[in-house]
């Protein structure tokens, strides 16, 4: 059976085609909200249930609840604010709102609370710095005064160049049940495949019916693999070498908070709502700089005994000579001499000066479809 | 203000909580209500696994697989 939505039920927040051409023809009557596309995101997220089970931005006793606890007021487990911010208050508590992303009515917003907040609270709880070097802490800086709360309703999909691969909870379900899969592990990640990730992903599946690689898109940096090429990557590496009934790609919209511990719970939240049993928590998951220990996101889980998706811890894996194959640090006997450690930014620099890497690095095939982009990279 | 949760009591028998007290010592548990917290959250969590999977509608699931095959995700 897959993974029962997080908080019970699966959300599900969009409007009957009838009341969304009503609210849209009276759109001037309602005080409008601009908001970036991570918000539109989140929005969407909430909407389709990936956010289960928030049914809108968090009022002050869930933010509060979930920066002391890591849980909403409700006890369910919940470790990021989801919250949408604004800098001057134009409504009131108790209107209806309708939020834009550029010139598109994204959501209706029933308000229910607006409140202040401590920025360095927010900082220092959710991502254990207030180091404004940190992207996390960079963004809640930069937020408007207050916050927002209350339920919302979708009204147009978020413009998606790839909305051929993105799956929502319900649909993910569907698949994993009509594939007769019944354990479902999940893999969170933002690059192109390299054999460690292979192998960590192969060592889970072992235990499980089936694999859900679920790549994240949405906001980049420079340098970083765009979209396209970590999709099409994923599918090249899909065709050549992994079993076909027994492993799925599609992708999520999220930005990212690079809050480290708290952000590999988040990152299982959602998988659970797409129907994971398991999932896969990396070295330094969702971390940046050094702000977090290597494997400090393994021991958050310990708070979470309610969780409802399993941890799979599985070590960092490198190729090892002496072994003569990917290994990692539990099963290999042999020193560090041995060991070849596949680093991303190693790979990223080999494949900015056009120098293929050894197969035991990464699949001939994988690096083909990279070199086949002109830019593969965001510049 | 640094703890707005709101807490409860409910009683336990006193050879039990000593009990607890002793099997957290030397653990990450701070206090016997921290730990007994952390029971109930499992047992509840556990229980909770065993009720029925929500389903949807037939008319739902269909339109999700005539998506989903039109997408390639099934035959
Ligand atoms: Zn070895």
């Amino acid at each position: 059976m897959v993974s029962k939505p997080h908080g019970g039920r699966l959300v599900r927040r969009l409007v009957a085609d009838r009341t969304r051409e009503r609210i849209l023809s009276e759109q001037k009557e309602y005080p409008a909200i601009k908001i970036d596309h991570g918000r539109a995101i989140d929005l969407e997220n909430i909407a389709h249930g990936v956010y289960s089970p928030l049914k809108g931005f968090l009022t002050s006793d869930d933010f509060q609840s979930v920066l002391d606890h890591m849980r909403l007021s409700d006890d369910t487990p919940w470790t990021i604010p989801i919250v949408l911010d604004i800098n001057e208050r134009t409504f009131d508590e108790g209107d209806a709102v309708l939020l834009y992303y550029g010139d598109l009515p994204i959501a209706r917003m029933h308000v229910e609370e607006i409140y202040t907040y401590d920025k360095e609270e927010f900082a220092k709880k959710v991502f254990k710095t207030t180091d404004s070097a940190h992207p996390g802490v960079a963004k809640v800086y930069s937020m408007g005064k207050y916050l927002v709360g209350g339920e919302i309703e979708l009204l147009n999909e978020v413009p998606n160049p790839f909305a051929k691969y993105t799956l929502r909870p319900v649909e993910t379900r569907v698949l994993f049940k009509e594939r007769g899969w019944k354990t479902i592990v999940a893999f969170q990640t933002r690059n192109v495949p390299h054999l460690g990730h292979e192998y960590v992903q192969k060592a889970a599946l072992t235990f499980v019916d089936g694999l859900f690689i679920n790549p994240v898109l949405g906001k980049k940096k420079k340098g970083d693999y765009k979209d396209e090429v970590i999709i099409k990557a994923y599918e090249t590496l899909f065709e050549h070498y992994y079993p076909k009934d027994a492993a799925t790609l599609a992708t999520v919209r999220y930005e990212m908070r690079y809050a480290g511990p708290r952000e590999a719970v988040h990152h299982a939240i959602m998988r659970k709502n797409f129907g994971a049993t398991h999932f896969i928590v990396g070295r330094d998951h969702a971390g940046v700089g050094d702000y977090y220990g290597p494997y400090e996101a393994w021991d958050m889980f310990d708070n979470f005994p309610d969780l409802g998706i399993t941890p799979m811890f599985i070590r960092e894996a490198f190729y090892c000579r002496k072994c003569g194959g990917m290994v990692n640090a539990k099963i290999c006997p042999h020193p560090e001499e041995f060991h070849v450690r596949i680093s991303g930014t190693k790979l990223r620099k080999m494949i900015m000066a056009g120098e293929q890497p050894p197969e035991y690095m990464m699949r001939p095939e994988v690096y083909e479809v990279i070199r086949s982009f002109e830019k593969p990279f965001v510049e | 203000m640094a703890d707005e949760k709101k807490y409860t009591t409910v009683s336990i028998p006193k050879p039990l909580y000593d009990k607890i007290k002793k099997r957290i010592e030397g653990t990450g548990f701070t206090s016997v209500s921290d730990y007994v917290t952390y029971v109930l959250r499992e047992v509840l969590a556990s229980l909770e696994e065993e009720e029925k999977e929500e389903v949807f509608t037939e008319e739902e699931e269909e339109k999700v697989k005539e998506r989903l095959r039109a997408l390639g995700y099934l035959d």
